[in-house]
């Protein structure tokens, strides 16, 4: 027994150094960490930000790559879970991750950043809007290249007070990091402007299937519109059953709905939804050219936040160029000093890790495709 | 008045689907006193099954509810081909086995089986065609789908014919021999095997059918379909009186009245403190006090050393 023991210990100092050993000399590279959402039923939101790495590291290793390193990417799958991200955090970190494109959700990245920070590695997200991983100040060394739910929030409720114009709104959320969040602000914006009331505002379980409850209780509430916080399976199932019983109340969500699945799986129920989405930069040139490389590498169209996180992977990468260096503190200074062109435009971030210049656009469903309605009053047409 | 009618009919409908589940529950645990966790994802395979079928020959030109006919016998047939295999191959040698270990297997088999179709059909939801005309009708207040109304005549058809087969056949007098004593039922005559098979080949009928309508009344299949419906059927055979077939049904049309109600109600009831997100808990709190109360459930007989 205590031999084996001894042996066991043994293999734990080996394989340590070796662990050790391996990192020390695969530093020839910078490593840039992609963690997200790759496999499960959230994976439409994850895959195309690994995606924009991989070109963007491509694009940068033909240029002769940063500070005369090959850049390499390290994808880490988190299934959006937070309770699986801390793990993808740790892998990252011990696979030697110079800086990390990622997470995915709000939630995720909001665990992951406490691993993170402790290591003083710079993170940026593609996708999560929860206000608080800026606004709160704890997480200095976090960037996102889209903007903030409290700004989707508003614009949400904006467009159901001005642009539809209903006095009735129904508040309904997912209960997490991120619907829950958005809900509160649209809910916070509505009240305050008082255009229009909140008839009801509540919680849904993610994951149940029969929403049929909730939907009898929008209807009994009177409400002419539905504001919802959250991701495309419970949006499509409440869209559904809220069609298969002929109302007509309008539905508006957020860029966790703007998302083709949320089409493929609501299929002629989706039309007419609204949905907020990061501003339509299609027309961009570096767009055009980003989105054209993705169809030749993978002959398909890009997904959800593919320009996102294509434009993260750039600053980043760019930062460290700047910065001349990977230590966390200067490529977060070069992040906030250095502009640089992005599909998104030319963006660089503020104090708090927002990036300048991006925000959100209103999309409807026509035809089974999003597209982008005008914001202002007087210019929506009736469903 | 609308209001609590479309909650009844909404709440009827899931207790509808939850009864053929649960009667499968309860089938099983009546003779081979197994609780068949595996048995939810028999519901899920149905469902895929019906899906593929369904969604490769949408475009052959035949009409939505002869497709939807035509998926019904093969999920039912490819179902009752699992379920007897996973009975022979992962029950049947533990037949003798302490409980603990067949109960484990069956934990072990729903998990194989729900990543087993995780690989086949991939992990995203899937959409389940529209195949019967979705307009609803329209009673003047409360609206109901027509998918509702044959899920409610469907599930009456089936149970009559179960309660039929069970007490009015020799199939169904030697299940319940082997269910009151296997060794005596095998002395006069019964061939245990053959009726465990049969138990088994029924419930997963009764699940493959159920899976369907849970797809064609929601609208999306997708591996982890089965463990929720699954849980919930497990919990109407516990509250209706485990291993009793009229309990299953009293258990699981209670259950689903309870949680359409409950959702509904609660939030009014508590001034919008608990919003129907709750309904979960209000679902095993009724549980908690019906098992409390009544600990054989409530249609179930007093019997010495059956759990």
């Amino acid at each position: 027994m205590r031999k084996g023991m001894l042996g066991f210990f043994v293999a734990c100092v080996t394989a340590l150094t070796l662990v050790l050993g391996g990192t020390a000399l695969a530093a020839d590279t910078i490593k840039l960490g992609v963690a997200g959402a790759h496999s499960g039923d959230l994976a439409s939101y994850g895959l195309p930000t690994k995606r924009a790495a991989e070109l963007v590291a491509k694009e940068f290793n033909a240029k002769g790559g940063v500070l005369g390193k090959k850049v390499e990417v390290l994808a880490e799958d988190d299934v959006c879970k937070p309770e699986v991200a801390t793990n993808t955090a740790m892998k990252l970190i011990s696979r030697g991750a110079h800086v990390v494109l990622g997470h995915i959700c709000s939630g995720a990245t909001k665990t992951a950043l406490e691993i993170y920070n402790k290591e003083k590695i710079v993170v940026m997200s593609s996708s999560a809007t929860n206000p608080e991983l800026t606004q709160s100040g704890r997480y200095p060394l976090f960037f996102r290249t889209i903007a903030s739910d409290d700004a989707q929030a508003k614009l949400d409720a904006e467009f159901a007070m001005n642009v539809l114009k209903v006095k009735k709104i129904a508040v309904l959320h997912d209960k997490g990091d991120y619907g829950k969040g958005l809900a509160e602000y649209a809910k916070k914006f509505i009240e305050e402007s008082k255009k229009a009331q909140v008839v009801l505002y509540e919680g849904i379980t993610p994951g149940a299937v029969d929403y049929s409850a909730v939907v009898q209780k929008i209807k009994q509430s009177g409400a002419e519109a539905v504001i919802y916080g959250g991701y495309h399976p419970e949006a499509s199932s409440i869209v559904m059953q809220m069609r298969k019983k002929n109302m007509k109340t309008y539905f508006i969500s957020d860029d966790g709905v703007k998302d083709d699945t949320f089409i493929k799986v609501a299929g002629r129920y989706a039309e007419g939804v609204y949905a907020s989405g990061p501003k339509d930069t299609s027309k961009n040139p570096l767009a055009i050219a980003a989105i054209a490389a993705h169809k030749q590498e993978y002959k398909s169209d890009p997904g959800a936040f593919f320009l996102n996180g294509y434009a993260a992977a750039q600053a980043l990468l760019n930062a460290i160029q700047k910065a001349k260096s990977t230590k966390g503190e200067a490529v977060a200074k070069a992040l906030r000093t250095h502009a640089v062109d992005t599909p998104l435009g030319k963006i660089k971030f503020d104090k708090r890790g927002d990036a300048i210049g991006v925000g959100f656009s209103m999309y409807q469903v026509k035809n089974g495709v999003y597209v982008e309605v005008p914001t202002t009053a007087g210019a929506a047409k009736k469903r | 008045m609308d209001y609590f009618l479309e909650l009844f009919f909404g709440g009827l409908t899931r207790g509808s689907i939850y009864a053929l589940i649960a009667l499968g529950y309860t089938m099983v645990y009546g003779i081979i006193g197994l609780i068949n966790f595996a048995h939810g994802e028999v519901l899920m395979i149905g469902a895929l099954v019906s899906w593929t079928f369904t969604t490769a020959m949408a475009g052959s030109g035949m009409p939505g509810w002869v497709l939807l006919l035509l998926s019904v016998p093969l999920a039912v047939l490819v179902c009752c081909a699992l379920n007897f295999s996973i009975e022979k191959i992962a029950y049947r040698p533990l037949r003798s086995a302490p409980r603990l270990s067949p109960l484990i297997t069956a934990i072990g088999m729903s998990l194989l089986l729900q990543t087993l179709a995780m690989i086949i059909w991939k992990p995203n939801p899937k959409p389940f065609p529209t195949l019967l005309p979705p307009d609803p009708i329209d009673l003047g207040g409360p609206v109901i789908t027509i998918t509702q109304c044959l899920i409610l005549g469907l599930t009456v058809v089936i149970l009559s014919a179960l309660m039929w087969l069970v007490n009015r056949t020799k199939l169904g007098r030697a299940m319940r021999a082997t269910a009151e004593n296997p060794r005596v039922a095998g002395l006069m005559g019964v061939k245990p095997d053959f009726v465990i098979s049969a138990t088994f080949v029924i419930g997963a009928a009764l699940a493959a059918v159920a899976g369907i309508m849970w797809a064609a009344n929601y609208g999306t299949v997708q591996h982890t379909m089965g463990f929720l419906p699954g849980l919930k059927a497990f919990t109407a055979a516990v509250l209706g009186g485990i291993g009793n077939l009229a309990g299953a049904v009293v258990g699981a049309l209670v259950l689903g009245l309870v949680e359409a109600l409950g959702a509904g109600y609660l939030g009014e009831l508590t001034g919008g403190v608990f919003g129907s997100h709750y309904a979960d808990v209000f679902a095993f709190a009724t549980l908690i006090l019906v098992l409390t109360l009544r600990p054989q459930g409530l249609l179930g007989e007093r019997v010495a050393d059956r759990a």
